[in-house]
């Protein structure tokens, strides 16, 4: 399959055409739902992160909050220590490097053990990285956390500015830019023969093992990856919050990434994206309504797993090949 | 080729395979039969480094393997089937061929590009199931194959990772009785082809006499025979041991 022919593949159609509609987004959103979809975006990035592991590999990690927080973390240290250095060129390689540390040694404890073991110690490790956060006050800022300033973008300062500005502005480019690029790049590698080679570890183990593939450091490599997804995540959400506080790394958030992606349904590539996005909004509504919306998100997780679990996405699918198959049948 | 000597595997107190001595040449296809728990799928186990030996030495070419994982055999020559069919089971038939030729060509950490920009692999994974007649069935998921086809594409991923020395765990069994020697004839034609030495696990044995010059018989861990077919099941303790027969 070439290159001409993957472009004018149905899909990537549709693809480009969306990318095309979200270039306009600033314009016909207001400023505080662009901020909202802005974060949704980030935390996009995130779940794509988050379903390799997941879906591909076969693993669920509850401790995905704490790449994620160390992501944002780098962004805000980098901003109290090196001020000079605050410019997103340097920013975003820096969340990477420390997200590829963590993950690095996360994913060296972690893979040794898969199912309920590994989500269990993933769970155990970013607690630990959490309270790390919490009670090296004079480092991290403990629970009241680190501002985060508006960084220098290709030279040029946007200080004193406004920071819904700045989201309305150029900043949601680079965003749009970054997801584009990551979402290729996820799609390439889940695609790709290293793809497979984690969907076969994924289903059969031993098997995998038996055709030359070394399971464990391929479990790591995924891992990481994985990781590096989060650490972006995060770098570029702390931009669009302002501010960064451990609950990010905390069990609850992990436990929503896990939401956001069963929600969009894990079984399809986009799946993590809908969910992500879709959740950002349903948080905040549930939050605008009642002050028990914890109720809300947990009874919206009841009669997802109930009536659709495979999630948004799985269940479009399933639509899609219905009324396919109705079509055909009505030809025929 | 491959060369055991004194191999010992324990599992607790329960002594599986006693001390085993046995050459492989290169090129050389012969079977081993022997009576359920006899220790032959330990003895493929042991050689493939699915589970390690508790003392003893395995030789591959002059390179001491007794303790190498396995994807270090893999590399050097030493490929298995299963005996339960082990497969892929959410991926295509196509898909579980081509992925022991990636891991064969060491192309599994290539991570950008999609596995169907290898078109040469691709096609060779087309080729291998086309050679051993399930080419139709490439795009369908393992679970809605025959278990005689599952064995096969078992046995064709085994074929895939182009090794020196294959081990084929019981490749027929789960065959309609009517396709073994089709599928005997694929397996063995496939593998002189490649000039590959072959251990084949058999109960049949018509297939054992008509496919192999050479048998080794295993009883309870030890190799109580090693020769020509004919000779051998002219041998009183063989001829008690497979066929229950006392004279």
């Amino acid at each position: 399959m070439g290159f001409k022919n993957t472009i004018l593949r149905p899909k990537s159609f549709v693809y480009a055409v969306i990318f095309i509609l979200l270039l306009f987004m600033p314009a016909v959103l207001p400023v505080y739902h662009l901020m909202l979809f802005e974060s949704g975006l980030t935390f996009a990035i995130m779940c794509l992160g988050f379903n390799l592991l997941l879906r591909y590999t076969g693993l669920l990690s509850f401790g995905h909050g704490a790449l994620f927080a160390t992501g944002a973390y780098a962004v805000g240290m980098m901003g109290k220590y090196f001020p000079d250095l605050y410019r997103i060129e340097i920013l975003i390689p820096v969340a990477l490097l420390a997200s590829l540390i963590v993950s690095a040694i996360f994913g060296f404890i972690c893979v040794r053990h898969t199912r309920v073991f590994f989500s269990i110690l993933a769970l155990a490790l970013s607690m630990v990285l959490f309270a790390l956060l919490v009670k090296l006050y004079d480092i991290t800022g403990g629970s009241d956390g680190l501002h985060i300033d508006l960084p220098i973008m290709f030279g040029k300062s946007y200080e004193g500015m406004k920071r819904f500005e700045f989201l309305s502005g150029a900043y949601y480019y680079v965003l749009l830019c970054m997801f584009t690029i990551l979402t290729i790049i996820m799609l390439g590698i889940v695609n790709s023969p290293f793809g497979k080679a984690l969907q076969s570890i994924r289903d059969n183990e031993v098997r995998a093992e038996m055709i030359g593939i070394r399971v464990r450091r391929y479990r790591l490599y995924a891992f990481i990856l994985s990781g590096l997804f989060c650490g972006v995540g995060g770098a570029l959400w702390s931009f669009v919050n302002g501010h960064v506080t451990p609950e990010i790394a905390e069990w609850v958030f992990s436990g929503e990434i896990v939401y956001m992606t069963l929600l969009g349904g894990f079984m399809v590539f986009e799946g993590p994206i809908i969910g992500a996005i879709i959740f950002t909004y349903l948080k905040l509504y549930a939050f605008s309504i009642t002050q028990y919306w914890m109720f809300i998100i947990g009874a919206t997780l009841v009669a997802l797993v109930l009536l659709l679990p495979e999630g948004i996405s799985g269940g479009f699918v399933r639509l899609f090949v219905k009324l396919r198959r109705g079509k055909a049948t009505g030809a025929a | 080729m491959l060369n055991v000597k004194n191999l010992i595997k324990d599992f607790g107190k329960v002594r599986i395979i006693n001390p085993t001595d046995f050459e492989v040449k290169e090129g050389e296809i012969f079977s081993l039969v022997g009576p359920n728990g006899a220790g032959k799928t330990t003895l493929v186990n042991l050689i493939s480094g699915h589970i390690l030996p508790t003392s003893g030495k395995i030789e591959f070419f002059g390179h001491d393997i007794t303790f190498a994982p396995a994807y270090r055999r893999i590399k050097m020559g030493v490929a298995r089937n299963f005996q339960v069919t082990n497969l892929f089971e959410d991926s295509t038939v196509l898909d579980n061929v081509r992925i022991c030729l990636f891991s064969t060509y060491g192309k599994i950490k290539k991570g950008l590009l999609p596995a169907n920009h290898y078109k040469t692999i691709t096609q060779e994974a087309v080729d291998i199931l086309d050679m051993f007649g399930i080419v139709d069935r490439k795009d369908m998921l393992p679970s809605s194959l025959s278990e005689g086809d599952k064995k096969i594409l078992d046995t064709s991923m085994a074929f895939a990772l182009k090794s020196k020395f294959l081990l084929l765990d019981e490749p027929t069994s789960g065959v309609a009785t009517g396709d073994k020697f089709k599928v005997m004839d694929t397996i063995i034609s496939a593998v002189k082809k490649k000039k590959m030495a072959c251990m084949i696990i058999e109960h049949d044995m018509d297939i054992v006499s008509d496919y192999t010059d050479r048998v080794l018989v295993l009883s309870e861990g030890k190799i109580i025979a090693d020769g020509n077919p004919k000779d051998i099941m002219e041998q009183d303790n063989v001829k008690e041991i497979l066929f229950g027969v006392t004279n």
